[in-house]
């Protein structure tokens, strides 16, 4: 059962039609389609979370929810938002450009690249109908906050942590699966003369998170495998009655999830690293340097990760070195960030909304990146760790850090995907709603920790009712505004009333995807172009 | 890299339910365990789940099988396929590490602090004063709640003989491979069926300790750390020798029907490659949960 493509196809673009189509895809077009509208579905369950949350905020004392309950909305919108929205936006984005960028015909392993997709209809079926039973009145959803410290996942955590538990596995199995197949794809599908050093930054901030992905998802199903036992079959890994030791959870966690960190943001790293120089009409600045730094990132995040964990009581020898090692990476990301800039200086620039994404997110990604060197500092940290400090700084890389990336991606390839222009004015419209909400929404959140508000919590002392209420505002705005981009990206896919896109797209576009027609053909390159 | 610029011919599958079979089958295995788990009785949703697990490898790999004996696959795939597998080891690799790295840490710190090492000599005067630091842990801190194993297993005795199959089974499946490449069939299926057999026997003598271990020793999941970490690492690892033992049985009805010719067997390469990675585990597993 097996098609080859000829070189002389008379037509390439014959398409499986029906359910059949996207159920039983070998396209990496497809695949990626399907993932995108995923991580688009997920990111409106997440925001809804996010907003009930910042409407229990809106002020001191309980209003519409109860702890329990609000226990369980900051644990999935954590979990939904991290594992459901970004991660399966840059694995669709993966898809459908890495092959578009290296000139292949498709993903290396086609029909394994189908599994990784539909593995997580079923992980986050799982998760959200622990929600919905929840909601329901049948016992609790997970509660324990999307880290899920033993020992409130093991001892106390309710019953729907073992589905929870599964569910991770299988988006680690569909993660470890996603990233075997960019490696292999990135490997061994580049067409002649594309070499590495030749390849787009995205391609290579993607082949560096692949090999991130494969390291570290593993060590999350280590750990989940151990709560699991901890919780069912009498082990005492994280129970110091057995001479276990919760703080081990934490370790094997952050193994995890300090890479994880770098897994949401190096795509989008690439993508920045495709925008800036396409609106700037300029090749990059320090095209080397952008993948020495890329891979100095990813290796020193294999060696910082306890500086999660600075209140656990380490000896101080250890804290220093995690401290130093933390703020090493200051270097490696300060030459991207220089680079980009470098990039636009002398160019000739216009503001389209995706070079308005990508320069919010230089700005805003620096200010969460200052923040997290405060965060790196021991001492300080002892101030900030879980206030709404933290709370501020991840969001601030992860929100106009990897969504915005994920949202200039959008923009940037959706004409290519489309064949049509998206709405310029709607895009705009977009882009100044979100960047100015997510600052009334996340900017204060600073001052709320500094001045002491820790996070996950329903009610606050009311001291800390303003900015709240102002954090608040700001969340119902951004989400509301997202809406505009679903609205814009419906309306640019139906193309009735949109512009044409030509083949290049962007005036200053570079590179094979820009090659091919828009929309570009059910079947990317049949046979290799070669790249001088 | 000649694979990689063959000019007109790339390999594209055609469309596959497999995948959505996958994940069916691994929803409904999920399902069956966790409400099996919660009812502390095995229903039937499991073994239907394991089914549906067993008609996806079947289903999968025999269209797999298919399309290599119909030689659709050229050189660029098989490279794929070998990058695949690669990568696919090294995430197992990964996934033994953690358990490792919860082992290391359990001796050097989590039992050490407890017994008051470093600054944590109020936590030792607290919580468990009489609990004595000492690998392997004889004495929980909570012993009402763990209860301690009387003995452990000795590196000795069936630990070194498992030791010595599985080096053993490297070694015939090393020198069945090297048969497959100068197309001798008989010492091929000789040798793979003596790995087989070795695989069997040290999943006969790891129950064998297992057994021993639950009835005689009082070393069980629930008798501390130490049986936490004994279980898991030995567990994890017998399983990955049952997966291996599994994949050699099916090369060796492979090898029987003569679907390997000495220059195209990436199949049997593969399952190579993996008994090869679940033999230096046991190596790990020896030194540092056994012996030392």
């Amino acid at each position: 059962m097996s098609a080859v493509i000829e070189e002389h196809h008379d037509d390439h673009d014959h398409k499986p039609t029906g359910i059949g189509r996207w159920l039983f895809s070998t396209n990496h077009k497809d695949i990626g389609t399907m993932y995108l509208c995923f991580s688009f579905l997920m990111l409106f369950i997440g925001g809804t979370l996010a907003l009930v949350i910042r409407a229990e905020l809106f002020q001191p004392g309980l209003q519409f929810i109860d702890p329990e309950l609000f226990n369980q909305m900051t644990t999935l919108h954590g979990l939904i938002m991290v594992f459901g929205v970004i991660m399966p936006a840059f694995v669709g984005l993966a898809n459908w450009m890495v092959p578009l960028m290296i000139g292949a015909p498709d993903m290396a392993l086609p029909r394994m690249n189908n599994w990784s997709f539909w593995l997580l209809p079923g992980a986050f079926g799982l998760l959200i109908a622990s929600l919905i039973m929840s909601l329901m009145g049948m016992g609790s959803a997970p509660n324990f906050g999307w880290t899920f410290y033993a020992p409130l996942s093991t001892t106390y955590g309710p019953d729907s942590t073992d589905f929870f538990i599964f569910s991770v596995h299988m988006m680690g199995i569909s993660s470890i699966m996603g990233a075997i197949n960019i490696i292999a794809t990135i490997i061994n599908m580049r067409a002649p003369g594309m070499t590495y050093m030749k390849m787009p930054i995205f391609v290579w901030t993607w082949f560096i998170t692949a090999y991130l992905l494969i390291a570290v998802m593993p060590v999350l199903a280590g750990a989940v495998t151990m709560m699991l036992t901890d919780r069912n079959f009498g082990t005492s890994f994280f129970s110091a009655a057995g001479g276990g030791d919760p703080v081990l959870f934490q370790h094997v966690f952050w193994f995890f999830g300090h890479p994880e960190v770098y897994i949401m943001i190096l795509p989008s790293f690439g993508i920045i690293s495709q925008i800036v120089p396409t609106f700037s009409r300029k090749k990059i600045f320090g095209y080397s340097s952008m993948v020495y730094a890329t891979s100095s990132i990813a290796f020193l995040s294999f060696i910082v990760w306890a500086h999660h964990m600075f209140t656990t009581g380490m000896p101080v020898a250890t804290e220093l070195f995690f401290m130093y090692a933390t703020m090493l990476i200051a270097v490696p990301t300060g030459v991207k960030v220089f680079n980009w800039v470098s990039t636009m200086w002398k160019g000739s620039l216009t503001f389209e909304t995706p070079m308005l994404f990508a320069i919010a997110f230089i700005f805003l990604f620096t200010i969460g990146g200052f923040t997290g060197l405060m965060l790196a500092i021991v001492p300080a940290d002892f101030q900030y760790h879980d206030t709404y400090f933290v709370v501020a700084h991840f969001h601030y890389v992860l929100v106009s850090g990897a969504l915005f990336g994920i949202f200039a991606a959008v923009y940037f390839w959706l004409p290519k995907w489309t064949g049509n222009m998206y709405d310029e004015g709607l895009g705009k419209w977009h882009f100044w709603l979100s960047t100015i909400s997510m600052n009334i929404l996340f900017f204060p959140m600073h001052f709320l920790g500094l001045a002491g508000m820790p996070r996950r919590i329903p009610d606050y002392n009311l001291q800390f009712a303003e900015f709240n209420q102002i954090a608040s505002i700001g969340a119902f705005i951004f989400g509301f505004s997202q809406l505009i981009l679903l609205y814009n990206v419906i309306k640019t896919i139906r193309g009735k009333s949109s512009e044409k896109a030509t083949d290049q797209v962007w005036e200053g576009a570079e590179g094979l995807e820009w090659t091919l027609p828009s929309p570009a053909p059910f079947h990317s390159f049949t046979t290799p172009p070669t790249v001088k | 890299m000649s694979s990689s610029t063959n000019p007109d011919v790339y390999f594209i599958p055609e469309p596959s339910k497999w995948p959505v079979v996958g994940t069916i089958a691994l929803t409904t295995t999920i399902i069956g365990a966790v409400t099996s788990i919660h009812s502390g009785a095995i229903n039937l949703i499991l073994p239907v789940g394991f089914l549906m697990i067993a008609y996806l490898f079947f289903g999968w790999f025999g269209a797999v099988i298919k399309e290599s004996l119909a030689d659709s696959y050229n050189p660029q795939v098989d490279k794929s396929f070998r990058i695949g597998m690669l990568w696919f080891i090294f995430s197992e690799v990964m996934f033994f590490a953690a358990f490792f790295g919860a082992l290391f840490y359990a001796r050097t710190i989590a039992v050490e602090w407890l017994g008051g090492a470093g600054n944590n000599a109020m936590t030792h005067e607290l919580l468990w004063p009489a609990f004595d630091a000492v690998w392997p842990v004889m004495s929980n801190p909570d012993n009402t709640k763990f209860v301690p194993p009387k003995e452990i297993i000795e590196a000795s005795g069936l630990p070194a003989w498992n030791t010595a199959i599985l080096l053993a089974s490297s070694v015939t499946v090393t020198i069945a491979h090297h048969a497959l490449r100068a197309n001798h069939r008989k010492p091929l299926i000789i040798w793979l069926a003596a790995t087989v057999l070795l695989g069997c026997t040290f999943l006969v003598l790891q129950a064998e300790e297992y057994i021993h271990a639950y009835t005689e020793l009082g070393l069980t999941l629930g008798s501390g750390i130490y049986g936490s970490t004994f279980f898991l690492l030995t567990g994890f690892h017998g399983f990955h020798v049952t997966m291996g033992t599994t994949m050699l049985l099916v090369m060796l009805i492979r090898s029987i029907k003569g679907h390997f010719t000495a220059d195209k067997h990436f199949a049997f390469e593969a399952v190579a490659w993996y008994w090869h990675f679940v033999d230096v585990v046991w190596l790990g597993l020896f030194i540092f949960v056994y012996w030392l």
